[in-house]
């Protein structure tokens, strides 16, 4: 079998994946590959028919499939190749990418540059060890989410959500508009964890109760479920016996979190950060391995789809940097740190002179806090903000500094 | 519809299976009573899917012999019927002093038994699994293996169903009445006459017994046991099954081998069973409190386990016929019902009964041999094609496979890489099961790390080009709908 070579290719089509493939095409390289495993491009934006989109990065407010069509136009204009319908299982240490369709069957292509952009996986009750009987009617929020805007199909009458997360959130309202009785959103958390705009345009503006603080510790019934049985939970998260709770539904939907679908990282032997479960990134969002790239929720999950977007088209100019120069960097580098309050940074190094943006999100909501970057022991920035939430990712820029330093480390903490 | 069978069997497990397709061999008329949507849907699958090696059951016993028989017959016919099975080999291990006793007890019993184990030091199990925590000692057992337990008890039964047996599955035993020398068995679909009945109801066995067979000897005292199964990514931490030494001072244990860790064949790894009697028969729900205790457990083995592994937990349920306040070892009863001499009940058959069934299969044909008359049959055939596992095949013959039929091409599941023809031949499966669960235990689908949520919506649409209404997708048979309709106000 013989192996096609490429300047770049993008693994998912998906916003990150666009977004990346059009500005490394806009940066001058020729000759680039986009792989999908979807029909048509645009990932999970084609399922997300509610608006919110491009209000950044548009100053517009789109839906999901309207965001993705300006990008799959840009495509189209750039006549940047995709393979779509086709699933790549293996990616190695030396950018060789294994994939499989039904017209070509199993190819491989070598890349010269590779930017991963697969996005992410939700949680499962398996992976959150959700306790009681596994019946059916459980799902994820997005699985239901495809099914009921592309399929038109419905999972049930009555609903419980677990877990605020946007999607969730989301599902709640699209479901109580076809005439679903959401019984209630559970929420383990003392906070949401989807964004406030959405708690407020998807539960408030619908009557439906959002549970903080609140679990589920069994799930009844043997063949379809019966019901759930929550129960509130102490500081530690553990449930209080005397507080549990029946509600009656056919439907339990899970909105657990994101996990960043990095199985093909794993097999390159690219470094991962357990904080954000992506890989650990310099600050031009290249990986330990020289010439892949990573954007996008594969990276961290991000709450918008503008700031994907965004960081997507650096990576896309970063990669085609890569394919002038394609000599190791020869800067020195800083570890960066979360300090207290802060839950994950990316990325997790950063050049020691360089004007530079990182992004953080903190571990819980806090008013006026004080963000403090320290470079070794010494302040090198300092800003006050009004409200941090952790659903919201934060954006500082550190200054730039010709101080030559012997500390290795960048701390961020909030004070 | 035939309604006259020579021998009926109640029950659709893996005993139930193996004792079809033993019966198979012979000339005469057998069927298959099962009440769930596909056979071994219960404890057969939710087990560990080990072969055991039989160094622990005491000699002279029922499990021992059989056990011992069962691990001999069954690399063989795992061959024949084209089920994954690997030879893995088993570690007991003792972390401690007090441990050691139990390990030469162990080694006593085997040789007994004529199980072959080795006694081995820390150093060297350090060098066979070097993720395990440093131990003192352990017990080594090369004829211990695992085998797919799903593919297994669908094997046997399309091999069964192959060589003439019927298979009823979503039929209950309503009534079993003797009619002069025969039976008629009244089910949840029609009624039915047999000369002979095999009961291998597992938990309902002891039921049946006493209400139709006079049997009143016996209880099932239903006990849990859940697992974790764990992601694929770190399925190199063991080779081997690693065991831990059980009941030490514990004189009241509930008799299991403890919650062990398990290699399966597909490459997960289990954390499990607990041991925990319920009160409902049919209460497979997980709780927090054993999930927790089963991350804690593994952990002690192989400190690099983490909860953050674990993908899916589950529960099965042992059918054992020793009360909770006594606890500890039963042998499996297997005996012709107090009332009739053609009505066979086979009671209490838990662990090892995975290892077991080929030999209790056996043995259950040798008792009735004389009853039935049994004559060979000239036409059984012993095998089952395996089925195309395309995600195992090297990549040559994963292209050749495309190049005949792209539907190979077309990788529906992505975490254990099932494509689109792989669940096309699992929907149309001889037994004619076609729900999400028989297409899981056929092709590993919904299995991986995922569970569903890329592939459910995919297969859901194979379903419906092949045929099936959207109210006639469900989990397992009646009742488990996964969906509700089409949304209001769209049609076709």
């Amino acid at each position: 079998m013989n192996t096609d070579r490429r300047e770049l290719v993008v693994i998912g089509g998906g916003p990150a994946g666009m977004a990346a493939a059009i500005s490394a095409k806009e940066s001058g390289v020729e000759d680039i590959l986009i792989i999908d495993r979807e029909y048509k491009p645009g990932g999970i934006l084609k399922q997300c028919i509610h608006d919110g989109f491009g209000l950044h990065k548009f100053k517009k407010v789109l839906t999901g499939p309207e965001y993705a069509h300006k990008y799959i136009k840009r495509l189209e204009e750039h006549k940047i190749e995709i393979n779509t319908k086709t699933l790549v299982t293996n990616l190695s240490q030396n950018k060789i990418i294994t994939a499989y369709n039904s017209s070509n069957g199993m190819f491989k292509v070598k890349a010269d540059a590779v930017i991963l952009a697969m996005g992410s996986r939700e949680k499962t009750a398996g992976a959150i060890q959700l306790a009681g009987t596994r019946p059916s009617g459980i799902y994820t929020a997005g699985l239901v989410q495809k099914l009921i805007n592309m399929k038109n199909i419905m999972v049930g009458k009555e609903a419980v959500i677990l877990g605020s997360g946007d999607v969730g959130l989301i599902m709640a309202r699209r479901m109580a508009l076809e005439g679903v009785k959401v019984k209630a959103v559970l929420e383990i958390m003392p906070h949401a964890s989807g964004l406030p705009r959405n708690i407020n345009q998807c539960l408030k503006d619908y009557s439906i109760p959002l549970k903080l603080n609140h679990t589920i510790v069994e799930i009844e019934g043997q063949k379809r479920i019966k019901s759930i049985i929550a129960a509130k939970v102490d500081d530690k998260l553990r449930p209080i016996p005397n507080t549990k709770e029946e509600i009656i539904c056919d439907t339990l939907i899970l909105s657990v979190g994101l996990i960043p679908e990095n199985e093909l990282s794993r097999q390159a032997g690219i470094f991962l950060d357990n904080k954000t479960g992506g890989p650990l990134v310099k600050n031009n969002l290249e990986t330990n391995i020289p010439g892949i790239f990573a954007a996008g929720n594969v990276l961290h999950i991000h709450d918008v789809v503008d700031y994907v977007s965004e960081e997507a088209s650096r990576a896309g100019r970063f990669a085609a940097d890569f394919l002038k120069n394609k000599s190791l960097s020869q800067d020195n580098y800083l570890s960066v740190v979360s300090g207290k309050g802060v839950k994950y940074i990316v990325p997790q190094l950063v050049k020691t002179n360089l004007k530079q943006k990182i992004y953080f999100r903190p571990n819980k909501p806090i008013t006026n806090p004080k963000v403090v970057v320290r470079i070794g022991n010494e302040i090198c920035f300092s800003e006050k903000f009004k409200a941090l939430h952790p659903s919201i990712m934060q954006k500082v820029i550190l200054p730039e500094t010709s101080k030559s330093t012997k500390a290795k480390f960048l701390e961020v903490a909030i004070e | 519809m035939k309604n006259y069978y020579n021998v009926i069997i109640v029950g659709g497990g893996v005993i139930g299976t193996a004792i079809a397709r033993e019966l198979a061999k012979y000339k005469l008329s057998t069927a298959i009573l099962e009440k769930e949507s596909d056979v071994g849907l219960k404890a057969s699958t939710s087990n560990s899917g080990v072969i055991h090696a039989g160094f622990s059951y005491p000699p002279g016993s029922l499990k021992a012999e059989l056990c011992m028989r069962g691990n001999e017959l069954i690399k063989d016919l795992t061959e024949k019927l084209g089920v994954p099975f690997n030879k893995t080999g088993k570690l007991v291990v003792a972390f401690n002093r007090k441990s050691l006793a139990k390990l030469y007890e162990y080694e006593k019993i085997s040789k007994k038994n004529g199980a072959e184990v080795r006694l081995i030091g820390g150093e060297e199990v350090r060098k066979m699994e070097p993720n395990l925590a440093p131990c003192l000692a352990a017990l080594y057992s090369p004829n211990s293996a695992i085998i797919n337990p799903f593919q297994f008890i669908t094997a046997l039964a399309e091999n069964a169903l192959h060589n003439g047996v019927d298979i009823l599955l979503n039929t209950e035993v309503k009534n079993i009445d003797r009619k002069g020398t025969k039976f008629e068995i009244c089910t949840s679909k029609n009624n039915l006459i047999c000369d002979y009945v095999i009961n291998a109801a597992g938990l309902y066995s002891a039921e049946i017994a006493r209400k139709y067979s006079g049997e009143d000897n016996y209880k099932i005292f239903p006990c849990k046991g859940e697992y974790h199964v764990l992601d694929k990514n770190i399925s190199y931490l063991i080779s081997h099954l690693i065991y831990p030494v059980p009941f030490i001072n514990d004189t009241k244990s509930i008799g299991g081998s403890g919650i062990h860790l398990t290699p399966t064949t597909d490459g997960n790894i289990l954390i499990g069973p607990s041991d925990e009697y319920i009160e409902k028969r049919n209460d497979y729900s997980t709780t927090n409190e054993i999930m927790d205790l089963l991350t804690k457990e593994a952990k002690k083995f192989v400190p690099k386990i983490s909860s953050k592994d674990i993908i899916k937990s589950y529960s099965g349920i042992r059918s054992k016929i020793v009360p909770p306040e006594i606890g500890g070892y039963t042998d499996f009863v297997i005996e012709k019902s107090p009332d009739y001499d053609s009505f066979l009940n086979l009671i209490g058959i838990e662990s090892p009964g995975l290892t077991a069934a080929p030999g209790i299969a056996e043995y259950v044909v040798n008792m009735i041999d004389k009853d039935l008359n049994l004559k060979h049959s000239e036409s059984f055939y012993p095998e089952r094609e395996k089925p195309v596992v395309f995600a195992d095949l090297p990549e040559n013959e994963q292209n050749i496979l495309i190049e005949k039929n792209p539907n190979y091409g077309e990788i529906i599941c992505r975490c254990e890489k099932v494509t689109r023809q792989e669940i096309l031949d699992a929907l149309n499966n001889p037994l004619g099961v076609r729900t999400i669960k028989s297409l899981r235990n056929r092709t590993r689908i919904t299995m991986g790390r995922c569970q569903g949520g890329y592939c459910l919506e995919r297969v859901a649409d194979i379903m419906l080009e092949e045929g099936l209404d959207l109210s006639q997708i469900t989990l397992d048979g009646e009742g488990s709908n996964l969906f509700s309709g089409l949304l209001k106000g769209v049609s076709g």
